[in-house]
């Protein structure tokens, strides 16, 4: 009964999981712009929601082949991708720094936003069971 | 906390980038000098940057921090300037300054100052992300 009440909020803490690790991929990249020889990476964040168990709306997922993994994985096993380089460098480094300053702006907003929806969704439930 | 990582990764980044700024410091202090300390003229030095993964728990190879992998000494020859009168003048009157390309130094420069704010920026992020995940629920 009790994990009906926060069963609505295991969506948004996936998502607030991936966010802080697909910032700390970005960071990686900013860190190593002057490295030599460095791939950027990226993370495919729709890709990464779906693998957690998340995916669209939430719902259930059913297993109908044997292959499928289970749902309600963990953010552990996320599949990070190299960054396709929009100019190559002549010490091969495939750091773009305009890209992944958007990427890590974006990425910060949206954290935030995954923030509030959670905030209000505890909000939302305290405020009915206060009952007022 | 996969969050708190990002302050490893920056404050490698930031550290690295600082020693690069004191390299380069270095050289254009010794741009115009004739004999380094071992009575050659100065060579401009040059930091070497090195990936370091940090390995987190649950996602290996995720993040990766920075390192100054070592120091190398650029072999272009010293600038041969003319000058019979000068003390360390070699037997043609010629005197051999330091190979250190001023231009070159700045740009290096404006390039370390600006990987530096970067890593700042993304580090003071990382902490009002993380100052506001504190305040989940209140």
């Amino acid at each position: 009964m009790l994990d009906r009440l926060t069963d609505s909020l295991n969506f948004q803490t996936q998502a607030l999981v991936l966010r802080s690790e697909r910032q700390r991929v970005i960071a990686s990249n900013i860190a190593n712009a002057d490295t030599p020889g460095y791939q950027a990476r990226e993370m495919d964040f729709a890709a990464a929601l779906r693998a957690a168990g998340g995916g669209q709306g939430a719902s259930a997922l059913s297993a109908t082949q044997a292959g499928h993994s289970s749902a309600g994985g963990t953010a552990g096993g996320t599949a990070l991708t190299y960054a396709a380089p929009a100019q190559t460098n002549l010490d091969s480094n495939t750091v773009d720094m305009d890209r992944e300053r958007a990427a890590f702006a974006d990425n910060a907003v949206h954290y935030e936003a995954t923030l509030r929806f959670i905030n209000g969704s505890v909000r939302t439930m305290l405020s009915a069971i206060t009952g007022q | 906390m996969s969050m708190l990582n990002i302050f490893n990764v920056s404050g490698s980044a930031v550290s690295a980038q600082s020693q690069r700024l004191n390299v380069v410091a270095s050289n254009l202090a010794n741009a115009d000098t004739v004999a380094g300390p071992d009575g050659q003229s100065y060579k401009a030095r040059q930091v070497v940057f090195q990936t370091v993964p940090f390995a987190a728990p649950g996602a290996p190879g995720a993040s990766a921090g920075v390192q100054v992998a070592g120091v190398t000494e650029s072999a272009t020859p010293g600038r041969r300037v003319h000058e019979p009168q000068h003390p360390q003048a070699d037997a043609e009157g010629y005197v051999t300054y330091s190979n250190v390309n001023a231009v070159e130094e700045m740009v290096n420069m404006i390039s370390a100052s600006r990987s530096y704010q970067n890593n700042i920026e993304v580090m003071n992020t990382a902490k009002s992300l993380l100052l506001k995940t504190l305040q989940l629920g209140q």
